[in-house]
């Protein structure tokens, strides 16, 4: 598995480009950082990667999932990862039924399904809790079950959008850890966008992003 | 865009289009035509200004002009003036969700019910005269005219008891989107007492984003017909119930000046928002000069405590109003100076029963077919946008306003014409579409804010998960927004309810709806019935704002995300 950008590059409604065009490979399990000063457009890489830019950005240059062109794919059939600051469980669903969500529907069989989520639950230490509001767990517990739903999709690969900055210096380790651990253990291409200089540490090749000479 | 969200936008633009404006043109021309004296069903088709000279010699019609104008633009002006002036002196002890539950019973009732159960308080014989009765020693009711009186009072003070209550909202929910406290602190920091901050920082903000909804309130106290029907003078009436009674005349040459007066009507609303724009280029200018002075001595608070003690005594009418309507339908004897029934019974609703279940029956059909249809479409309508990736243009909010902006009795009647003339008979389905056409932009405005303070990641985590146009809707954003769509759905249910004149042209006098029959017998004599039928007409949306409470409190009673404020905060 890989992700590559080719001359990514996008474009705001008056055609200015946010950035100089990007290429970058990210290996399979490896975690490659994007760093760059707040207001370059981190966020908006990352939309354009997933399929989720909004309308008046125009994107050129190529996505490509393990060598396939997905970048005029929407962005549900594209198979990659999304994990933000906050954890955005959905908040009229339960625990468990936030993980279930991300199954893939193949995967068939009420009580498989149960199993396969009840096994995630185990693996984040959120045992015993796939019937409670999310609205009642700690910020770590969140971030965790957060990962655990988007692990439980099988993504082809993974983007996180500073996905750390929120929970408090104690948790960020840990989390980071848990995060890189799984990521790799499943052999994941992870592009993770940051400010925090710790993330990148911890992570493989570190990309900075610049704001566009003409811009 | 996606090929999906170009086909649903365009789906949503053409039933917006054909459904919504298509109509209110169309009847605007087929009355204009009229007004011109063109109108080949009575076998005129020669362009002429008679009509408009019919017009100015019908009897009254100078007197109808200047009440319509003096109630339409008073409660306008005096109602802008308290709500702000109460906010000034309020806001900061009051949170918007305890607002709202104080706003609701008044926003929910029918202009209708609220205006019987006002006659009932204010009457020479009401609630009112009854409490002064022993210091004034009255024993039989005072010969004054409070109600249907000749200069419009008591329909100004029933106009204003509705619209106070909306503008409070609309006020409130604008404050909820500007930092006031900081504000505050900032302007008192630099010198500014309380009430002068309020005005010179606070209001300037607040003004652009309650301007349409002051509009639309211009539009409706000018063209007002039920609630002036009950409330205000009889002969002559104000233009909009004038109009209507010509419109209904047993002459159907009588249909011409009408048509006029119709189209009078329309003028008189663009004029009145015309003159609110002016005053707003004239009010800037004058408040940059003021502002540049940088006086501080001026204090507010008088005004602010002023506008908050009328607001009081507007809300307390109000509730009183409410309130009467129940103890009338089910009182039995009730002399004069007597508080409260010295007999009770339920002989009201009894007596009257086959009237009230069909009128009950029609309106309850009518509410559940239109919100249907309105529900769809704003859904529709916001989802587009959201798989479109875009957000709204301005013509498209202008459109959605543009139904509460034209006087009813403007397209009404020509929209009668037309829909005849292309073989829609009047009957249920032509009052369901014609109540959609205002039903729609009530409901559409009540859910837009709240559809979009979904976070979009939310709903990119959910696309980024497989999920794909579909699932997102119904699994994700529906259910999350549970509680604004059945808000918006309640205040669809109140709209329509209180709809009066859709109903009586469009049906052709043969659907019988609570507000048609409340209005038809508050002339009457007694107020027993009529308490029935205003009663039933408050209590039908009520019990839908109930509805949109409770419902969500029972299904979401596990989630603590959504049992507070609908928006999701990012």
């Amino acid at each position: 598995m890989s992700l590559d950008l080719e001359a990514l590059c996008i474009h705001a409604a008056d055609g200015t480009a946010l950035f100089a065009p990007l290429t970058l490979h990210v290996p399979a399990g490896s975690v490659v950082t994007v760093m760059g000063p707040s207001g370059v457009g981190k966020s908006t890489l990352l939309d354009s990667i997933g399929g989720h830019l909004a309308h008046g950005f125009r994107l050129s240059g190529k996505v490509r999932l393990n060598r396939r062109d997905v970048t005029d794919l929407p962005a549900e059939t594209r198979r990659i990862g999304l994990m933000f600051q906050d954890a955005l469980l959905f908040p009229h669903l339960s625990v468990g039924d936030n993980l279930a969500f991300g199954l893939p529907p193949a995967l068939r069989g009420r009580a498989a399904r149960r199993a396969a989520v009840d096994a995630a639950l185990d693996q984040a230490g959120l045992t015993g809790l796939h019937d409670r509001d999310p609205a009642t767990l700690s910020g770590g517990q969140r971030a965790r079950a957060a990962l655990m739903r988007t692990l439980l999709a099988d993504p082809a690969a993974l983007l996180l959008d500073e996905p750390f900055s929120k929970l408090d210096a104690a948790l960020r380790g840990d989390m980071r850890r848990f995060t890189f651990d799984h990521v790799r253990a499943r052999a994941i291409p992870t592009l993770l966008v940051t400010h925090d200089p710790d993330d990148a540490a911890l992570g493989g090749t570190v990309v900075a992003l610049t704001g566009h000479p003409t811009a | 865009m996606t090929r999906d969200g170009r086909l649903l936008r365009g789906v949503v633009l053409v039933a917006v289009g054909l459904g919504l404006i298509a109509p209110i043109t169309l009847g605007l021309w087929q009355t204009a035509r009229a007004a011109f004296g063109i109108l080949p069903a009575l076998g005129r088709d020669t362009l002429s200004l008679d009509p408009w000279r019919d017009l100015a010699l019908l009897p009254g019609f100078a007197t109808s002009l200047r009440l319509t104008l003096v109630t339409g633009v008073g409660s306008t002006l005096l109602s802008v003036l308290m709500a702000t002036g109460f906010c000034a002196a309020v806001h900061a002890r009051m949170t918007p969700a305890a607002g709202a539950r104080l706003l609701t019973p008044f926003l929910a009732i029918p202009h209708a019910a609220m205006a019987v159960g006002l006659a009932f308080v204010l009457a020479p014989s009401g609630w009112i005269a009854r409490a002064l009765a022993p210091l004034a020693g009255w024993d039989r009711p005072p010969e004054l005219a409070t109600v249907n009186d000749g200069w419009g009072f008591a329909l100004l003070v029933g106009l204003m008891v509705k619209e106070v209550p909306f503008l409070l909202l609309v006020i409130l929910s604008a404050l909820g989107q500007i930092p006031v406290a900081r504000h505050m602190a900032a302007g008192r920091a630099l010198g500014y007492g309380r009430g002068i901050v309020w005005i010179k920082i606070i209001m300037p903000q607040v003004w652009p984003l309650i301007r349409l909804p002051v509009w639309v309130v211009l539009a409706y106290a000018l063209s007002v017909v039920d609630m002036a029907i009950i409330l205000g003078p009889s002969n002559p009436p104000t233009l909009a119930v004038a109009v209507t009674r010509w419109f209904t005349n047993p002459d159907p040459a009588m249909i011409l000046p009408a048509s006029a007066g119709a189209i009078l009507q329309a003028v008189i609303v663009a004029a009145g928002v015309a003159l609110l724009i002016g005053a707003e280029a004239a009010m800037r200018r004058a408040g940059r000069w003021w502002l540049r002075r940088g006086g501080r001595g001026l204090s507010a608070e008088p005004g602010l405590r002023a506008a908050s003690a009328a607001v009081m005594v507007l809300m307390g009418l109000g509730a009183l109003a409410m309130l009467s309507l129940v103890v009338w339908s089910v009182a039995w004897r009730w002399s004069f100076p007597q508080i409260l029934p010295e007999s009770w019974s339920l002989r009201p609703w009894g007596g009257a029963h086959d009237g009230w279940m069909r009128a009950l029956a029609n309106t309850g059909l009518l509410a559940g077919a239109t919100v249907a249809v309105s529900l769809a479409l704003a859904i529709a309508w916001l989802e587009g946008e959201d798989r479109a990736r875009r957000t709204r243009a301005p013509w498209a909010e202008a459109l959605i306003y543009l139904p509460l902006l034209v006087p009813q009795i403007g397209f009404l009647f020509g929209l009668n014409v037309a829909f005849l003339h292309i073989g829609i008979s009047s009957g249920m389905a032509a009052v369901i579409w014609a109540q959609v056409v205002f039903v729609f932009p009530y409901v559409m405005i009540a859910l837009s804010d709240p559809w979009r303070a979904l976070d979009p990641r939310m709903i990119h985590a959910a696309a980024a998960l497989g999920a794909g146009p579909g699932r997102r809707l119904w699994a994700v954003k529906l259910p999350i927004l549970l509680r604004p769509i059945l808000t918006a759905a309640a205040v669809g249910v109140a709209v329509s309810v209180a709809q009066y004149l859709p109903t009586l042209f469009m049906g052709a006098g043969r659907v019988a709806t609570l507000t048609t029959e409340a209005v038809t017998l508050s002339s009457g004599s007694d107020r027993r019935v009529t308490g029935v039928y205003a009663t039933l007409q408050a209590a039908l949306p009520f019990a839908a704002y109930l509805a949109a409470f409770a419902i969500p409190a029972i299904l979401h009673r596990n989630r603590r995300d959504l049992t507070g404020a609908p928006a999701h905060e990012p």
